[in-house]
């Protein structure tokens, strides 16, 4: 994973709440078995709308996303993450995230950042009124600047850390490798196996 | 009371903390149960390819195929080539790293949230997860059961473990007795829209009270699955003898001293009095309707006998917007009775409502009846299984002399992956667990409702309940 500190790219508004992973990628989508490729799924039947936000030339390059409350809500897919992250954005803001969203955006480099109702609304105004306006992303300070705006955003250390330090997830468990070893030596013998199967 | 009273979702993460997080450094778990399907799967395999990691336990992990799966001809190629591939893919991947696999024709093929507690895998007490977040279902057994993305997918198959965040815990007190009916799924349509679809956001939320106690197995599934739709990471019932008596004799429940063992810990379980919960929400089962939703989001829900809300009464602007949308999307006016909405096509399936419960009540309810006509009536069970088992009670013979189509399992029109789906501006009355905009087809409009309005509504034409049958 790439280590991310600062970025900068062109701000797009999304004025809309509860967008769910349904809306981010379709299900239709879901059928490909490679983890790259997205882009064209993002957002894939609001873009049949010619005055869909990113539909307009000055957001077609968009890399930093602004969104209402509950983003990311509904199916588990990761693939939303990585339409995100094909399409070109590096980062998305809203007041709040669905948590298997935010929890897969982190695995996948893309920052999600919480920014209060009024910041994001005061950050729309200011992308709408000068569209194509770039947004600069500083994971450092936790701030998220906007023209002469600039804005504090939530997002937990840890995930922050891994996200600085561009760690993956499974090399750093594995390094607690013995633990689990000796976790599974008292597991008892009730719990579930799956193998030999039983049944039919 | 107990010196250091825990809730039921804290003790289950206790017992399989394998390290504990420093500062702010997320707990490691051990996980007991891996479910696998093809769809949030093949990106993962690929990853231990990549990585040359084999999968650490294949003894604690089962595959089956459902999300792409056809409802018909089950015996012919799938023909959409996508699916097949993600099919193929599966197919391959459990082969090349030891992964048990119930493939389409197989007679433990199915749903996999249905299908884990019908083989007993599902048992109290454990940590199960798996690349969907319908994976709440498990936990109508006491387990703490979680949807996960296709990276943690990975990360379970090469570990064993997943690295969690503490949760919050939420106690949802249902009270009372259900009025006839009125089901399980009507429990979480209320409370979805009572807390909203982010209300449960951070917490794992436990049912509890009398409504709940009184409850089957198979109608806890329904209310645990549909937790992610309040945003919940998780949703349990306490284990008591209801779930012990589902349980037992399952193929692959614990037999003899294992299962005099288990259920000494399983009794330990539910939550100690005094134990406290970061938030509460109570429900009067007495009083509560059928419910049904009008909108795109679970939330957006009311009483069958009320009507289509006016946006203008909510305060919320993020909320009155999206009511604002969701009425022009669904097509419908503010004002309108739910009971006058005509519909196209009832779907009674999806991992929410497909268990033989489900299928037994809809039945009861279309038998000797006849069809509204020009709507569309498809029943799906939620696994060869179930199928079975309901042909042996001649549920299908009564849902084909109904002029239902009576399919093969698998997810179908829940989220329309297959052939299985709606056309745009088709109406839909379904016992799935998501009315999104174009889930269950392009520009597709979707009303959640329990297996009995289903029933009642595939009769009338219009979404009803039982109640109003009489007469007809």
């Amino acid at each position: 994973m790439e280590k991310f500190e600062v970025f900068e790219g062109v701000g797009v508004p999304l004025r809309r709440s509860n967008v769910d992973t349904d809306q981010i990628i379709p299900a239709v989508y879901l059928k490909r078995i490679t983890k790259t490729g997205f882009e064209d799924a993002l957002f894939a039947s609001w873009r049949n709308d010619p005055e869909f936000v990113l539909n307009q030339p000055a957001y077609a390059h968009g890399e930093v996303l602004f969104a209402g409350p509950d983003f990311g809500t509904g199916s588990s897919r990761e693939h939303a993450v990585w339409a995100l992250r094909d399409y070109g954005f590096k980062a998305v803001f809203a007041p709040k995230f669905a948590d298997i969203f935010r929890g897969n955006s982190g695995k996948q480099g893309l920052v999600t950042g919480e920014v209060s109702d009024a910041d994001i609304e005061a950050i729309w105004q200011k992308l709408e009124a000068n569209p194509g306006e770039k947004a600069t992303v500083d994971l450092v300070a936790k701030e998220v600047r906007v023209a002469d705006l600039t804005v504090p955003f939530a997002i937990d250390e840890y995930t922050r850390w891994r996200l600085l330090e561009g760690l993956d997830d499974i090399g750093l468990t594995l390094r607690d490798e013995q633990s689990i070893t000796d976790f599974e030596a008292k597991r008892e013998s009730w719990r579930p196996k799956t193998l030999p199967a039983k049944g039919a | 009371m107990t010196q250091n009273p825990l809730t039921l979702a804290e003790k289950v993460w206790n017992d399989h903390l394998v390290v504990k997080g420093e500062g702010d450094a997320p707990d490691l778990l051990y996980i007991d149960l891996h479910l696998v399907h093809e769809v949030t799967s093949p990106q993962a395999f690929d990853g231990l390819r990549l990585a040359g990691r084999p999968v650490r336990r294949p003894d604690l992990t089962i595959a089956t195929e459902d999300h792409n799966t056809p409802t018909w001809d089950i015996d012919k190629p799938i023909a959409d080539p996508t699916s097949r591939t993600q099919i193929e893919a599966l197919r391959h991947n459990t082969k090349e790293f030891g992964i048990r696999i119930h493939s389409l024709g197989d007679i433990e093929q199915g749903i996999v949230h249905v299908v884990g507690p019908q083989l007993g895998l599902t048992m109290p007490g454990i940590t199960v997860v798996c690349g969907d977040s319908h994976t709440s279902t498990h936990g109508a057994f006491g387990a703490l059961a979680m949807g996960i993305g296709t990276s943690e997918v990975e990360h379970v198959l090469a570990t064993q473990t997943l690295p969690l965040k503490a949760f919050k815990t939420m106690a949802i007190n249902v009270e009372g007795t259900l009025r006839p009916g009125v089901t399980a799924k009507d429990i979480i349509l209320a409370v979805i829209a009572k807390i909203g679809t982010g209300g449960g956001q951070g917490y794992v939320l436990e049912y509890r009270g009398s409504a709940i106690r009184a409850l089957s197995m198979e109608a806890r599934m329904t209310i645990c699955n549909m937790s992610i739709e309040a945003g919940a990471r998780a949703g349990m019932v306490a284990p008591d003898e209801t779930t012990y008596e589902y349980l037992k004799g399952r193929p692959h429940a614990p037999e003899g001293a294992d299962w005099e063992a288990a259920v000494k810990y399983w009794n330990t379980l539910p939550t100690d009095e005094g134990a406290k919960f970061d938030a509460e929400v109570f429900l009067d089962a007495n009083t509560l309707d059928p419910f049904v939703t009008w909108g795109t989001n679970p939330g957006q829900g009311v009483s069958l006998l009320d009507s289509v809300p006016n946006p203008e009464n909510i305060e919320d602007p993020n909320e009155r917007a999206a009511a604002e949308r969701a009425l022009e999307y669904m097509d419908l006016a503010a004002g309108t009775p739910m009971k006058s909405i005509k519909v196209d096509t009832v779907f009674l399936g999806s991992c929410t409502n497909s268990r033989i419960e489900d299928l037994r009540a809809a039945a009861a309810i279309v038998e000797g009846k006849q069809k509204a006509e020009g709507v569309r009536f498809m029943v799906v069970p939620g696994s060869a299984r179930v199928r079975l088992q309901a042909e042996a009670e001649g549920l299908d013979k009564i849902f084909k002399d109904f002029g239902a189509e009576w399919r093969f399992a698998g997810c179908s029109m829940c989220l329309g992956m297959n052939p299985d789906q709606l056309a745009p501006g088709e109406r839909a009355a379904s016992t799935s667990n998501r009315n999104f905009e174009g889930r269950q087809g392009k520009g597709a409009r979707t009303h959640l409702v329990s297996p009995l309005v289903a029933a009642a509504t595939a009769i009338r034409g219009t979404l009803s309940a039982p109640a109003d049958l009489e007469g007809n």
